[in-house]
């Protein structure tokens, strides 16, 4: 007759006070042991939640553009497609968008041109980007003048040599004297001051402090020495007319180009939402391409705990035979080492969450200090998620084979051990 | 039904290919009750037949009927169960958890039987309070006398109300006065009815069971009843 004894399960709760009481007999081998674990985390912390900063900050700046503006770009792409067929935005295509039924949706059409300039003002000189703006920069931009006018229509037909010059070239130029009235020179031509920028500080692109603004048909003919457009923006009603409007600038532009195929544009229409999409691609990939980085110390840390689980398991060899002597099943040693290695584990991930958090928030404070960039400190939920279930499933990956060899530890053989 | 019946049980060791014998054919019948003294010069085998006994080893070959079931078939966990439900081990180095209480090194049995709180501490309770460590139950066993640790073990023996006590040099690395404490217990227990198997090289300690068997060269020598029995209460040295 063969009876089997019935099986009683021990509480899950016993086996992890067991654990726990194993883990607080070392404290400093266990200490040392979540250190790789912590600095993984930690580094995952930090590169996901800046990541999700730098993304909230673009989109941010994106969306001070307007929801309801899109942008006309030469070349082929929005990137890379810029150094061929720049040359593709003219006059005409401006004056084309603006023919009232090409494109009924739009508000403001908006040309511009960039480039560097050196102002001067008697002996002083000063290294300026240069706008060459339309009468709706001003809005676009999101403008504010400390004294005088904006450019205007009249200014841009005339090509009239007016200038508006931001806080910082005001002040490097003019110091506290009025700047509104006076001549300043670029390439040997004179422009008369008619405006001075509020303060503004450093956006997306361009730090409207150190900028200089001109009518884009005057930086074109006598400071760029050429005819195209570096952009057109064009402002629709409604957000939702910006689909439909979209549509019409390209055909209206297709038109203007004599291009059949929309294969062959020449120019490119993007809204602040694709230039979201685009960069949140961007960081997307470099966030993952780090963290991956980053997780390698967490395998390092992994192989860690092996090897310490390995040699905790061997030097308790006398405890794991009196526990089976007593009545321990494998099952519940298994469990017992088991449970060991993702208490750490998932103790210094908790530990590298934390300690990532006040890291990246003590970075987001120094990227203000230094740079002035407002970065929006996120709080790392999607990397704290991240870090708790990698940290554990390290611990489980980790333990099982230590926590296994002492499972299968013979209780006579491991009584006897010395 | 005897409690524990064993035939023709052998264990052979092997160590890079060269067989040693720890045990050579044992037969053997074990009646509940029982205060048996298993002595022998080292190297006898009789810890060996202490650990076969005690489902800590497994035989190399024989049979083993535990209370009418046979033990050839049973798993390790099987086993597991067996030594927690229905044996107790006192050990020479006492093999306490130095870390825990002596309530909670008591209680070890128990956790893995299944038994739940608040059951568990009156149940070790009981126990420490049998073996006069009611006012030490807190203490950590690391803060213990050696005689105060080998009464721990007893006590954790004791906790899941085995049939058979193993008891392997119980009075080896304890000073003679706590070793007669010791004995004592061990008598005490075999009146209220615990069957308890002694292994031991000290003729002091085999004269106070009831039979002692002679192992030697993994065989039993001589198996007696053991005559003018010293019964150590009687002799003054503890209450």
């Amino acid at each position: 007759m063969v009876l089997k004894p019935f099986h009683s399960s021990m509480d899950f709760k016993d086996i992890f006070k067991i654990a726990f009481i194993g883990l607080s007999t070392h404290r400093v081998r266990s200490i040392l042991t979540i250190l790789g674990i912590v600095i993984g985390i930690t580094a995952i912390t930090i590169i996901t939640s800046l990541g999700d900063s730098a993304q909230g900050f673009i989109l941010g700046e994106l969306e001070s553009f307007g929801t309801n503006s899109a942008f006309v770009i030469p070349g082929r792409t929005a990137f890379g497609g810029e150094n061929i067929l720049t040359d593709s935005l003219r006059e005409k295509d401006v004056e084309a968008l603006a023919k009232k039924g090409n494109v009924p949706a739009a508000e403001l059409i908006v040309p511009f041109v960039f480039g560097p300039a050196k102002v001067i003002y008697e002996s002083e000189k000063y290294y300026s980007s240069l706008l060459g703006a339309s009468p709706g920069n001003k809005d676009i931009d999101d403008l504010e003048l400390a004294g005088g006018e904006f450019i205007n229509e009249e200014d841009v037909i005339q090509k009239s040599a007016v200038i508006i010059l931001g806080s910082k070239v005001k002040e490097e130029l003019f110091g506290s004297s009025d700047a509104v009235g006076q001549k300043v020179k670029i390439k040997d031509k004179s422009y008369r001051v008619i405006g001075v920028l509020e303060p503004k500080g450093q956006s997306l692109f361009v730090n409207y402090d150190q900028v200089v603004i001109v009518p884009y048909t005057t930086a074109q003919q006598y400071i760029l020495g050429y005819s195209y457009i570096q952009r057109i923006v064009v402002t629709a009603s409604s957000a939702e007319k910006l689909p439909g409007m979209v549509r019409d600038i390209e055909e209206t532009l297709r038109d203007s180009h004599n291009i059949e195929n929309p294969d062959d544009d020449d120019f490119f229409v993007q809204t602040p939402e694709d230039a979201a999409e685009t960069f949140g691609m961007i960081t997307d990939v470099l966030t993952i391409l780090l963290a991956s980085i980053a997780a390698i110390s967490l395998v390092v840390g992994g192989v860690g705990i092996m090897n310490i689980m390995l040699v905790s398991v061997t030097e308790r060899t006398r405890e794991i035979g009196l526990r089976k002597a007593l009545g321990a099943r494998n099952k519940d040693i298994l469990l017992q080492f088991l449970i060991e290695a993702v208490i750490l584990t998932g103790t210094g991930g908790i530990i590298g969450i934390a300690l990532g958090s006040i890291l990246t928030y003590v970075s987001t404070i120094a990227i203000l200090h230094f740079t002035g960039i407002s970065f929006p400190f996120s709080s790392p939920v999607s990397g704290a998620l991240l870090g708790v279930s990698v940290s554990t499933a390290i611990g489980f990956i980790f333990g099982i084979y230590p926590a296994r060899q002492a499972s299968l530890k013979s209780p006579m053989e491991a009584l006897r051990y010395e | 039904m005897s409690l524990i019946e064993v035939k023709n049980l052998k264990k052979i060791y092997e160590d890079e290919g060269v067989q040693t014998a720890g045990l050579n054919g044992i037969d053997l019948v074990i009646e509940e009750g029982e205060f048996i003294s298993v002595v022998g010069p080292s190297g006898s085998g009789k810890s060996t037949l202490l650990q076969v006994l005690g489902c800590l080893d497994r035989p190399t070959s024989g049979r083993y009927v535990l209370s009418g079931k046979l033990l050839d078939s049973y798993s390790d966990n099987d086993l597991a169960e067996v030594r927690n439900k229905e044996m107790g081990f006192v050990f020479q180095a006492f093999n306490l958890l130095p870390r825990l209480s002596v309530s909670d090194n008591v209680k070890l049995p128990l956790i893995y039987g299944g038994v739940k709180e608040p059951e568990r501490t009156e149940i070790a309770q009981k126990v420490i309070d049998l073996v006069g460590l009611t006012d030490r139950a807190d203490y950590k066993t690391s803060k213990l006398s050696g005689g105060q640790k080998q009464r721990v073990a007893i006590a954790r023996a004791l906790v899941n109300n085995p049939k058979i006590i193993f008891a392997d040099e119980p009075t080896g690395n304890l000073d003679s006065k706590s070793g007669e404490i010791i004995l004592d217990f061990f008598q005490k227990l075999n009146d209220a009815g615990h069957t308890i198997v002694i292994v031991t090289h000290e003729s002091y300690v085999a004269q106070s069971a009831k039979r002692m068997i002679n192992v030697r060269d993994g065989r039993i020598e001589s198996d007696e009843v053991v005559k003018n029995r010293r019964i150590v209460g009687r002799d003054g040295l503890i209450k």
